[in-house]
């Protein structure tokens, strides 16, 4: 039980990313389906946040009389991947707006009826 | 001054050429600037290649950061070769692209698609550079979004859908990679392939490092389109324009496979793999893809479908090879990962001059054209002898080491699959060729407009088809940089 308590974090992480992911798969709606992705991508960063907390380590930034630090380069590295959400969503909604714009619809199942019946 | 920063002159070339393209005119000068920098590119390629195919490792720190602290590129011959086929791709399709880009995409939106265009190719060329797994996953986003904007500017609408697909799929793959990549890094605490490669053997039987690696094969399974995640795959190469569906198919997911090859040999090291299910899991679903997804292509009826079930099979070939991890089986799909992309960007080129003509794909449409288009459709034939792998063409050299490297192992079944593989071949390449030739035209096309594809179409396809039969005949630089790469990627064999 304690080991649970003391992992919370992972486990939200991984609730979060099953929610995203089941999204993604589970939803016609393409709208919906970018939601479930940012979702499961959120999670992924919350990951990478998680693993830089290094215990009764500090703010990382230097003084005097403290030697132990969290570890900032997973910081870094999820801002480079939040961008790399943004855009994805980004170009992910726009593929949106165009379909919009030729087939009248967003739901998955009636564009494939549209394309099978030409 | 070039020399030493060759490596990055690579990538960073055609990165800073996207934007100046971007607010270029529409026009002919997004081109020309284009087709002049991939030119550059691959003239830097070659000397890079020149300079590690001894052995050389060629190390270069970004910023002048040491490793593992700072960003490393490190080239040996097997990111060599693959940056030349990418670089090189792009310098026989960029002079291809000024017509075909004329005819399938609007005017105005030239100069953007240029830009496009060259990111993909900085994408592709920095994945093959980088020493750095986090660096890495940026440049797979780079290639991968740009060229989901690159097929959504397909003619039909189902470009849209098929796009859109594709983006779904391929940041479920990327985001399982950088999954994995966040496990290694909780692990070991560094991020560089080389620093990874220490450190792991004394964590291989932790659970974390296993789910990691579980994690970025799935990633990059689903981005080469390794049989049962290749769905994205038909769709997007079948409604994207010619010019890209020629680029993607040739470069796209081989430099996906180059990183498998990294990633299993280099980082994790195959001792690792050979304790876990994985090359048994490779061989079983490369079998089935191979004799699954030539069957689909038999009973195609859109040609570049067609060839695009062709290629899921045809990476199921370069996957074989990895399961086997034997010198001859790496062999094997180092030199087909180079042969496919000649053959198969052959092949696209030469559908892309018929839907130059005619515009459209569908074999219905192409019936009878080869007696009008000659030069094209002999450009076919001989791509799609090297496809089914006759003897004289470059396709025969790779399917010879792949069956040396199953009769080695004894997996006699394997052997019989890879010969089926290419009984198949012949069936669905000999439907295009009876369409093409040996059936009479559409009633829909008046003879007269159908004439033979303009000379900027058909010299680059040429290009490429007459360097599928040159690398049928010398495989110095195919099978010789494949033995330099093998050497460093499994140690201790040779």
């Amino acid at each position: 039980m304690k080991y649970i308590v003391e992992h919370y974090n992972y486990w939200l992480v991984i609730i979060i990313m099953m929610a995203g992911f089941y999204t993604v798969i589970s939803r016609g709606n393409l709208i919906k389906k970018i939601a479930g992705l940012n979702i499961f991508q959120v999670s992924v960063f919350l990951l990478y946040i998680s693993i830089g907390n290094v215990k009764d380590g500090a703010t990382p930034i230097i003084e005097e009389g403290i030697t132990l630090y969290s570890n900032p380069l997973p910081h870094v590295l999820i801002l480079t991947a939040i961008v790399v959400g943004v855009a994805t969503t980004a170009l992910g909604l726009a593929l949106v707006v165009r379909i919009k714009e030729t087939y009248g619809t967003i739901e998955e199942d009636d564009i494939h009826n549209q394309d099978q019946s030409l | 001054m070039i020399e030493s920063h060759l490596s990055l002159l690579i990538v960073v070339l055609p990165l800073l050429t996207a934007p100046i393209v971007a607010i270029l005119p529409n026009g002919r000068a997004p081109w020309l600037i284009s087709t002049l920098v991939s030119w550059s590119v691959f003239t830097l390629a070659c000397m890079q290649l020149a300079n590690v195919s001894t052995g050389n490792i060629i190390s270069y720190e970004l910023g002048g950061w040491a490793p593992p602290w700072g960003i490393e590129y490190r080239i040996d011959a097997a990111n060599a070769l693959v940056a030349l086929i990418v670089s090189g791709i792009a310098a026989v399709i960029f002079p291809y692209a000024l017509k075909s880009v004329e005819k399938e995409i609007p005017e105005q939106q030239h100069s953007l698609f240029y830009a496009a265009f060259m990111l993909c190719l900085t994408g592709l060329l920095g994945i093959t550079q980088t020493g750095d797994i986090f660096n890495l996953f940026v440049f797979l986003e780079i290639s991968s979004l740009s060229s989901y904007a690159l097929i959504s500017l397909g003619q039909q609408r189902q470009a849209l859908t098929a796009s859109y697909q594709y983006l779904i799929m391929g940041s479920i793959g990327a985001t399982f990679f950088l999954i994995g990549v966040g496990l290694l890094y909780a692990m070991t605490g560094t991020l560089n392939m080389m620093d990874l490669a220490q450190r792991l053997p004394e964590l291989y039987e932790h659970r974390t490092i296993h789910t990691a690696f579980a994690f970025i094969m799935v990633g990059f399974a689903l981005k080469l389109a390794l049989f049962p995640l290749h769905l994205w795959l038909p769709n997007a190469y079948t409604y994207a324009p010619s010019v890209v569906t020629a680029f993607l198919s040739a470069t796209a997911t081989k430099v996906a496979v180059y990183v498998m090859l990294r990633v299993i040999f280099s980082v994790f090291g195959f001792s690792f793999i050979e304790n876990t299910p994985t090359d048994e899991l490779f061989l079983i679903l490369c079998v089935v893809g191979i004799l699954m997804m030539s069957f689909y292509a038999v009973y195609q009826q859109d040609s570049k479908r067609l060839l695009s079930y062709s290629s899921v099979a045809q990476v199921g070939y370069m996957m074989l090879g990895i399961g086997f991890g034997s010198v001859l089986g790496l062999t094997a799909t180092l030199v087909h990962l180079f042969n496919h992309a000649l053959m198969k960007g052959a092949l696209f080129m030469a559908i892309g001059a018929l839907v130059y003509r005619v515009g459209s794909s569908r074999l219905e449409h192409l019936s009878g054209l080869g007696k009008h288009m000659p030069w094209t459709f002999a450009a076919i034939v001989i791509g799609g002898l090297s496809l089914i792998g006759v003897p004289g063409t470059a396709g025969f050299i790779s399917k010879w080491y792949l069956v040396l490297a199953a009769i080695e192992k004894q997996y006699w079944l394997i052997v019989v699959v890879i010969l089926l593989g290419s009984l198949l071949a012949v069936i669905y390449v000999w439907k295009l060729i009876e369409t093409l030739y040996f059936k009479s035209e559409n009633d829909s096309i008046q003879p007269e407009t159908i004439k033979e594809a303009p000379l900027m179409l058909l010299i680059p396809t040429w290009v490429l088809v007459f360097a599928n039969v040159y690398f049928g005949f010398n495989t110095e630089l195919t099978v010789g940089t494949a033995e330099q790469a093998i050497k460093l990627l499994l140690p201790g064999v040779n």
